[in-house]
């Protein structure tokens, strides 16, 4: 097999440049990690709210959400995890893409500064409030078979055929499903790479707030997370307000914290001109 | 090219039924059939190999890597790792592992996530989803069918505080995976041609691709 291969020297060049960016990337950090949201979330004032919904344990839902606009999903009484899915409503083939979103940003913990990517590079969400500190891009939302071997004969919704649902009624498909972030979902990770619930990060009233940073469709589960050790299934209702969100600052955080976003950022204005 | 490490006595190089050079930023693809074995090898070491799995009679069913972390409580692949589908089907296990760490939450680079990793003068440079891109038209698919991968022989260690990067590879020439196939599959693999990361050490090169029918079927 013929095989040339590059010389040190340009190895040596494309390692020193790597080095500096790792560095320059890892100098956000700091700014990148703010205190979670404060409880109790301050209301949203009413002439900003243009839709409520109440998604009752175990369903799901679905909405055309703006650039501009904003979800809170707030867990009310119950310590939910809710897991999400978008697209972006003018062309669907782009879609959140939480690889991505976390090989960009250095980090698996997402929260509130961060933003989640589409896998066309940019900026779909600014989490702009995060109460929680706890949302899991890894696991992926339960399904029958998880449920079926965790809640043995009981009758069940999962998310995964939750989110099928909201897919199809949206004239897509199974195939337009590559991953969910779960919201409210405290999973750690140790060094062999396990996963562990994390003990009761998430507190009742915990809330989580994404600004859209392009229009899209976004789909939600509200069933138990895989790893909730609650052997009961008895998820609760949380309620999703979309409403439209203050303009952003020039020193926003989500916009500013990393370098990565700025970039990202840069993106959307290109596809916007 | 290495010397062929057997793991399995009746399987040698002479009684292969494919055995494929895949040359450095190529892409391949090509049908495993339920119960033969897929081998990867990493020729010249520290290359990431950028790897989708569709059933392959039904493409809507595919790799899954949150249900496979889901399945097996853990973000790395090794050894007895099940390869989960969408549909909570196992598609492969890998059954052999000469390197020990494998990637399965960091996904494919991009020329889209190169402007947002590395800056917009990174934009026009080979990546692994236009690989994927053009091997699965090939086979009637699209971008949508696109999906986060398997990467095999790339190191992305995750702390427990979230950090990760992706750091140089283990692999050493020669080491490879061997997974056997739980039902038909289409394997598309990309071999990563990311230039401005360590998953390859900055220097991309070839790999080869081995399928073995089942043991039972070799002759002795």
């Amino acid at each position: 097999m013929m095989h040339i291969r590059r010389s040190p020297e340009e190895i040596a060049a494309n390692r020193a440049r790597y080095e500096d960016h790792q560095k320059k990337g890892l100098e956000f950090a700091p700014k990148a990690l703010p205190a979670p949201s404060p409880l109790p979330a301050l209301p949203i004032s009413a002439d900003a709210i243009i839709h409520q919904e109440t998604i009752p344990g175990s369903w799901y839902w679905s909405t055309k959400l703006l650039r501009g606009e904003a979800i809170r999903i707030d867990q009310a009484e119950s310590n939910s995890t809710v897991a999400l899915v978008a697209w972006n409503a003018h062309d669907t083939s782009e879609r959140i893409n939480l690889v991505d979103t976390v090989k960009m940003q250095w980090t698996t913990a997402l929260g509130k500064g961060r933003v989640i990517f589409s896998d066309m590079g940019r900026v779909m969400f600014s989490l702009i409030e995060d109460s929680s500190g706890a949302n899991d891009c890894l696991m992926g939302g339960s399904t029958a078979a998880s449920n079926a071997a965790k809640y043995p004969g009981v009758k069940t919704r999962n998310t995964r055929d939750n989110l099928i649902l909201v897919a199809c009624k949206l004239g897509l498909d199974r195939r337009d499903i590559a991953g969910v972030l779960n919201l409210f979902a405290p999973v750690s990770v140790d060094y062999a790479g396990g996963f562990a619930w994390r003990g009761k990060r998430s507190n009742s009233g915990d809330y989580a707030e994404l600004r859209a940073e392009m229009d899209m469709l976004v789909g939600f589960s509200n069933c138990p997370h895989p790893l909730d050790p609650d052997p009961i299934y008895q998820p609760k209702p949380v309620i999703v307000t979309r409403f439209r969100a203050a303009a952003p600052a020039a020193d926003d955080l989500c916009r500013t914290a990393t370098a990565e976003a700025i970039r990202g950022f840069q993106n959307n204005t290109m596809m916007l001109a | 090219m290495t010397d062929f490490a057997p793991t399995c006595p009746p399987r040698s190089l002479e009684n292969a039924v494919e055995d494929h050079f895949i040359p450095a930023e190529a892409s391949w693809s090509g049908v495993v059939r339920k119960g033969q074995t897929i081998r990867i090898e990493d020729s010249y070491g520290q290359q990431a190999i950028d790897t989708l799995f569709y059933r392959a009679d039904d493409f809507a069913e595919r790799y899954s890597n949150q249900d496979t972390m889901r399945a097996q409580t853990g973000a790395y692949v090794g050894i007895g790792t099940k390869l989960i589908s969408n549909e909570g089907n196992v598609m492969l296990t890998m059954t052999a592992d000469s390197c020990g760490r494998h990637d399965t939450s960091a996904g494919a680079c991009s020329c889209e996530s190169n402007t947002v990793r590395f800056g917009h003068g990174a934009k026009y440079l080979h990546a692994c989803r236009d690989n994927f891109v053009l091997e699965i038209s090939k086979h009637g698919m699209s971008k949508r069918d696109i999906v986060p991968n398997i990467n095999f022989f790339m190191n992305v260690p995750i702390s427990p505080d979230g950090k990760m990067t992706i750091v140089d590879g283990i692999s050493a020439p020669g080491d490879y995976v061997e997974l056997v196939a739980e039902m038909d599959v289409l394997c598309v693999i990309s071999n990563c041609p990311q230039i401005n990361n360590p998953c390859n050490g900055f220097d991309p090169t070839p790999i080869r691709v081995l399928i073995w029918d089942a043991v039972t079927h070799i002759g002795a």
